[in-house]
């Protein structure tokens, strides 16, 4: 079969019409080395599934750079968006927190910008990667790639803003002359470190789930909101950690809580001993008016911040974050492998 | 069985009805749970091999599932069971531009489409003049491709798939893309790959491309395999399911329209004769054009040589073939030469086009054609003006 064929073959070019040397030599066919047989229609192990997406790398970088490149085409102030964002935020809440509700925070425009970062981070990455397999339909249609990478880049594109809008931070902490902690600096690789695996999972997982049910888009923003409000990024984590006392750790078990709180323990710095010490003053303050509030202990006092945030806490609590997310890794490709034999008929 | 490229077994598929798109929990909830066991086989139990290095066919009309089979190679559906195992890095020409983004630049585009395809920057880089070169628009790279024409779009996208070297290539119906000349390089494109001895598996309704193209064909009904072999045979099978259903038989069933031409049989050359050391003409003059023929298939006896020629307006002034004027060639293979011999030419001065053709006597299939390319000039020194030499003479005289 292939042999009477190739000669046939091998005379090709007739739309030339002109005469092709090599056919009229009767040039043999040059025999390909024929690569490997694999599986293309088989399931994939979870590490199958992680090779595959290391072999797409590429892709990957390729993707953030898209998506990076055009989520602000057109636009007039282009990139400076990314900047800007976080700087709006902080003026609208600066007015209602520290005007209107009274919170008393002080630098409360750095504090909010610490948890900000890291909850940009956490909503761009699953809002992003829950849309991406949908949105990329035409590609996903038509090429075989390991679809993981889609998800992946909304949380490589989140990441790249989250650095972003650290440097716009880093800026701020230059213009108010607020030190960050230095010798515990490295503890925002682990903060960024394990949302980034956990986000990674979790992105996956919504991906998938999104092409089956559209609703999980919707349903992920009230989910949020709600998450948004819960990891302490507008108020002081000490009014949460003080009323929980014993069972603080339930506030903890919000994965996107200790990277918060994380970043504003390092890069925020609370003032607590200038805290402390304005404490000492009120409460003698107290005491010499004579108010039985002493006794009871329950005089309005200038809150601290953070509460006591040592690095056993941080490292305890990442580390349970550092799990969930291996774990949600492992559930999200579970999901997604389960979907994945739908999508061509879904999306 | 080692050179396998390809190898299909037992593979089938599963389309549900109606809940393909069921995308809302809502909906899920409601729908009764008995609804989702609706549905039919695209494909059911499809057992086939595709040889390294041969051009496959996948026929049948449309619902039989030779497109879902391609998808399922092509690993953008996933088969309900069986097992699809492919040799190497298998692309796929289903539909041209895949995942081209309006906002990037051409450039920025390709890069992309390389690393989707699995190759590296670095890959790509090296690729990137050769693919703007082919498709033509290398002026374009740094434009953004919102700004292209649908040609330039599809020619891209067609330039990436084939300058990415892949083992197997899935083609699915993409031809019908572009404009004549390009449509006519993609084909090239293919004979390339198959010198290269690279798989190809063409998808097509067109009985004609597979005949021409492809060395085995497969036809599919209703997501069965009917049967494999040579494209003959499988056309012959498909036309039978076609009239056994008593169903309107598709054009190029009967009289297939050209697009690909099979290299069995060439035109290798043609030749004006001169006279007195010219190839130009007088009005009225003789003229014999020599076209060189060579045939390397023996069962090309039934081989038609055809000649027109065209004015510079397009005006086709005179068309011929050899069956038309009973006209046998000799059946033997090697180099022939058919002479066109006209005993005067009454044509008055210009430029005339000449085109020639092989293809079989109901031209269903074309071995080669020659458009234009050739031209016969004709100087008028007649006093006669216009087209046409009608040598007249006048007579004058007074009265009546």
């Amino acid at each position: 079969m292939t042999t009477s064929s190739s000669s046939d073959r091998s005379t090709g070019s007739a739309d030339q019409g002109r005469i092709d040397p090599s056919a009229s030599l009767g040039a043999e066919t040059f025999r390909r080395p024929i690569p490997d047989l694999t599986d293309v229609a088989g399931e994939r192990s979870a590490w199958r599934r992680l090779a595959d997406v290391w072999d797409f790398r590429w892709l990957l970088v390729d993707l953030v750079k898209r998506e990076l490149r055009v989520r602000y085409k057109g636009s007039a102030l282009g990139f400076a968006w990314t900047l800007l964002n976080p700087l709006l935020y902080l003026v609208v809440f600066s007015i209602v927190f520290r005007e209107l509700l009274r919170v008393q925070v002080p630098r409360f425009g750095l504090f909010l910008l610490c948890g900000l970062l890291v909850w940009n981070f956490v909503a761009g990455s699953l809002n992003g990667a829950a849309g991406s397999i949908v949105n990329n339909r035409s590609v996903v249609l038509k090429v075989w790639f390991p679809r993981e990478v889609l998800p992946l880049a909304s949380v490589g594109a989140a990441l790249v803003n989250l650095v972003l809008q650290g440097i716009v931070l880093a800026g701020g902490l230059l213009v108010l002359r607020n030190a960050p902690d230095w010798s515990r600096l490295p503890w925002l690789f682990a903060a960024v470190g394990v949302l980034v695996v956990l986000c990674a999972g979790l992105g996956i997982l919504v991906a998938a789930l999104n092409v089956a049910f559209r609703d999980v888009e919707h349903l992920l923003e009230v989910i949020l909101l709600a998450w948004f409000w819960l990891s302490a990024i507008v108020y002081p984590y000490a009014s949460v950690s003080d009323r929980l006392g014993e069972r603080e750790w339930l506030a903890a078990a919000n994965p996107a809580l200790p990277s918060v709180v994380t970043f504003q323990r390092v890069v925020y710095h609370p003032p607590d001993t200038e805290i402390l010490v304005q404490r000492e003053a009120e409460l003698a303050a107290f005491r010499a008016a004579g108010d039985p509030c002493v006794d009871a202990g329950t005089c309005a006092l200038t809150p601290s911040v953070l509460g006591e945030i040592d690095d056993r806490w941080m490292a305890t609590r990442l580390g349970f974050v550092g799990a969930l997310g291996l774990a949600s890794i492992g559930a999200g490709l579970t999901v997604f492998a389960r979907r994945e034999r739908e999508f061509g008929e879904q999306l | 069985m080692s050179d396998a490229a390809v190898i299909v077994e037992g593979v089938s598929k599963w389309f549900k009805l109606g809940s393909t798109g069921a995308t809302s929990l809502k909906q899920r909830l409601v729908t009764d749970r008995r609804r989702e066991d609706e549905g039919f086989w695209a494909l059911k139990d499809i057992d086939l091999t595709v040889e390294a290095g041969e051009t496959f066919g996948l026929l049948g009309h449309n619902g039989s599932g030779k497109s879902t089979l391609l998808k399922c190679i092509a690993r953008t559906l996933t088969p309900t069971s069986g097992s699809i195992m492919a040799a190497g890095r298998v692309a796929a020409l289903l539909e041209l531009g895949a995942g081209f983004h309006p906002d990037l630049t051409g450039r920025e585009n390709v890069r992309l489409n390389g690393s989707i395809l699995g190759m590296q920057p670095a890959e790509v880089d090296a690729r990137m003049d050769d693919i703007f070169e082919f498709a033509e628009i290398p002026a374009f790279a740094d434009v953004p491709v919102r700004h292209y024409s649908s040609g330039m779009f599809a020619r891209l996208g067609f330039a990436v798939a084939v300058n990415l070297e892949p083992d197997v290539l899935l083609v699915d119906e993409v031809l019908a893309v572009g404009d004549e000349v390009f449509q006519r390089k993609c084909i090239g494109e293919v004979r390339r790959f198959q010198r290269e001895g690279r798989t190809i598996v063409f998808v097509s309704h067109s009985a004609d491309l597979i005949r021409a193209t492809c060395d085995r064909a497969a036809v599919l009904d209703h997501g069965r395999l009917m049967m494999v072999g040579e494209p003959p045979a499988a056309i012959r099978t498909l036309r039978d399911l076609y009239l056994g259903r008593g169903e309107h038989l598709a054009d190029d069933l009967r009289r297939p329209e050209v697009l690909v031409q099979r290299a069995s049989a060439r035109i290798t050359g043609v030749r004006i004769d001169e006279i007195d050391g010219r190839t130009w003409r007088r009005p009225g003059e003789p003229l014999v054009i020599e076209v060189g023929v060579e045939i390397d298939d023996e069962l090309r006896d039934d081989v038609v040589v055809a000649m027109e020629m065209h004015d510079a307006e397009g005006r086709r002034l005179m068309g011929v073939n050899s069956h038309l004027l009973g006209v046998t060639p000799p059946a033997a293979t090697g180099r022939h030469t058919a002479l066109f011999e006209f005993d005067r030419i009454p044509l008055l001065g210009g430029v005339y086009h000449l085109s020639f053709g092989l293809h079989d006597p109901d031209v269903s299939t074309s071995f080669d054609h020659r458009d234009q390319k050739d031209t016969l000039r004709i100087e008028n020194n007649t006093p006669q003006e216009g087209l046409v030499d009608l040598s007249p003479t006048i007579r004058w005289f007074k009265g009546n």
